[in-house]
């Protein structure tokens, strides 16, 4: 039999957070030492004689009798999960306990707690991602670290306050607590949007993380749509954009593993399975009175996969869309693409003196495609001296090879056609 | 063909969950692959790290040393051979070498 791909990893997270309804928050550490536990004897154990039949419920079954064995262990040293109190200490009412906290049934929000947990209002949005990564997803702290280009130690003492500051929160956030939830749920949809966006357009160079790192945002913000609480119309606009962004995934690089542009992509390549759950997902969201900045974004990307090309695009409706974004969403990043749009629509001289209008656009002095989009406007404009210098400003701010090898590209693609 | 027992010895716990699945999907494909080269006549187990060790007829017994020790014995494998030359031959792909392990491969002494 073979075994799903990254079952380890995903299971690792459902093990976690099973374990955290018997242990309490508190003991953060020792779940995670009886999930690995519990992942390490599955490694042992089936090396040698296949995987059972049901490999989820076999890791769950052993992290229980693991976790049944630490309670008889440990006690009267150690407390537990507040909610148990009183029934861990008889042996008559230990296991029947543990068994209910480890039904389905029980386990059903568990990952939903977590997510929600992790997104503690003292954890900075990176802070939040690389627990929610680790915890969650089962990423191991290499693994962490190479999704954000950071050092295996700065990863390790980052995981390490977050979770003391997570372990000290007493409790999971309850699903059914719908005001906590509702609360929480910005913060969360922001969590997923970063790591999707750490995917997308992320540091590591290694394109096979940088799809998971979507893929695991895709997961988690389908998991929120499981649920009545989670499942709102912005959650839905979330995972419609994810959808939209993910069907390009194929078209993002070509052969030789370089970052291709929007407008250069080979558009046969989209996935047409993902734009199409995109666009019911994007039908789905358009209720209530909330518009949330990924309602709108899912909407810009729903535009451009509708079209066969930079020229048949929607450009005006793009525009407008961008003008509404500034309205919900006014950051300079935002401001940069609207100028982008216009100069698609209105040529590359109204899309230059838009990017000058941009107001705190010192904001974007360090950010490489500021001077990449004002090149590329240069260039359709003909100049190519100024529009090198831009390049070449770009290139000096790149933050990862990824970026840097296209920088160079362009800027190679923007030096004036020698006349000899 | 004469018997052989790999002892599997002093593997470490890779350190990411994917990394186990990964070490664990190679274990199976090589395991495999000697079956289906015939060379496999017992799967064997692996071992628990934790036991004991009994001494001076029963005098003395402490819990195993294995739990702390470095070389430990994590399981083993019944295979069948040519000679130890072959023996030791296959073992040499064993995914254990990946994990700072090695396989310890010892003839099974007959009538």
């Amino acid at each position: 039999m073979d075994l799903y791909e990254h079952l380890f990893r995903r299971e690792s997270g459902r093990l976690v957070a099973a374990l955290l309804r018997v242990f309490g928050l508190h003991n953060l550490a020792l779940a995670e030492d009886v999930a690995q536990d519990a992942l390490c004897r599955a490694l042992e154990v089936w090396k040698f004689h296949g995987p059972p039949a049901n490999p989820a419920a076999w890791l769950m079954a052993t992290a229980k009798n693991r976790a049944v064995d630490v309670l008889r262990r440990e006690r009267t040293s150690r407390t537990f999960a507040p909610e148990l109190g009183r029934l861990l200490e008889s042996e008559w009412t230990l296991v029947p306990s543990v068994e209910e906290l480890f039904e389905a049934h029980a386990r059903q929000d568990d990952l939903l707690r977590m997510m929600f947990s992790c997104c503690h209002p003292r954890l900075s949005e990176e802070a939040q991602v690389s627990l929610i990564l680790n915890v969650l997803c089962g990423f191991g702290v290499g693994e962490v670290a190479a999704a954000f280009l950071a050092t295996k130690s700065a990863t390790e003492k980052r995981l390490w306050r977050s979770k003391r500051v997570l372990a000290a929160s007493k409790r999971l956030v309850d699903v059914a607590d719908s005001e906590g939830v509702r609360r929480r749920l910005p913060a969360v949809q922001q969590a997923l949007y970063l790591l999707f966006n750490e995917g997308y357009h992320g540091a590591s160079p290694e394109s096979g993380v940088r799809a998971e790192l979507c893929h695991e945002a895709m997961r988690l913000a389908a998991l929120l749509l499981e649920h009545p609480a989670t499942s709102t119309p912005a959650s839905r606009a979330l995972l419609a954009l994810m959808c939209f962004h993910a069907a390009r995934l194929p078209a993002r690089l070509d052969e030789s593993g370089q970052l291709t542009s929007l407008f250069d992509q080979p558009r046969a390549l989209w996935d047409k399975n993902l734009i199409a759950e995109g666009e019911r997902l994007l039908d789905l969201s358009a209720c209530g009175t909330h518009l949330s900045e990924y309602h709108v974004q899912a909407a810009i990307a729903a535009f451009h996969s509708q079209a066969s090309g930079a020229e048949d695009t929607n450009w005006q409706a793009i525009v407008t869309l961008y003008d509404t974004l500034m309205e919900v969403s006014p950051t300079p990043v935002v401001a940069l693409n609207r100028a982008i749009a216009i100069g698609q629509l209105q040529g590359p001289d109204r899309g230059i003196e838009e990017i000058r209008a941009i107001s705190g656009i010192e904001r974007l002095g360090s950010y490489p495609f500021y001077y990449a989009a004002l090149g590329e406007l240069e260039l359709r404009r003909g100049r190519h001296q100024e529009a090198s210098v831009h390049f070449r400003a770009a290139l000096g701010l790149a933050r990862n090879p990824m970026e840097r090898q296209f920088l160079e590209r362009r800027l190679v693609a923007s030096q004036p056609v020698s006349s000899s | 063909m004469s018997e052989f027992v790999y002892l599997y010895r002093n593997a470490e716990r890779p350190p990411s969950a994917e990394q186990m699945q990964q070490q664990m999907q190679k274990w199976m494909a090589w395991m495999k692959d000697l079956q289906a080269k015939g060379h496999i006549k017992d799967n064997g187990h692996p071992l628990e790290r934790a036991g004991k060790v009994v001494k001076s007829h029963g005098k003395s017994i402490s819990d195993g040393p294995f739990a702390e020790a470095k070389d430990v014995v994590g399981g083993y494998t019944l295979i069948e051979a040519k000679d130890l030359d072959q023996a030791a031959e296959l073992a040499s792909d064993c995914p254990i070498f990946n994990v700072g392990g090695y396989v310890e491969v010892r003839p099974v002494m007959k009538m």
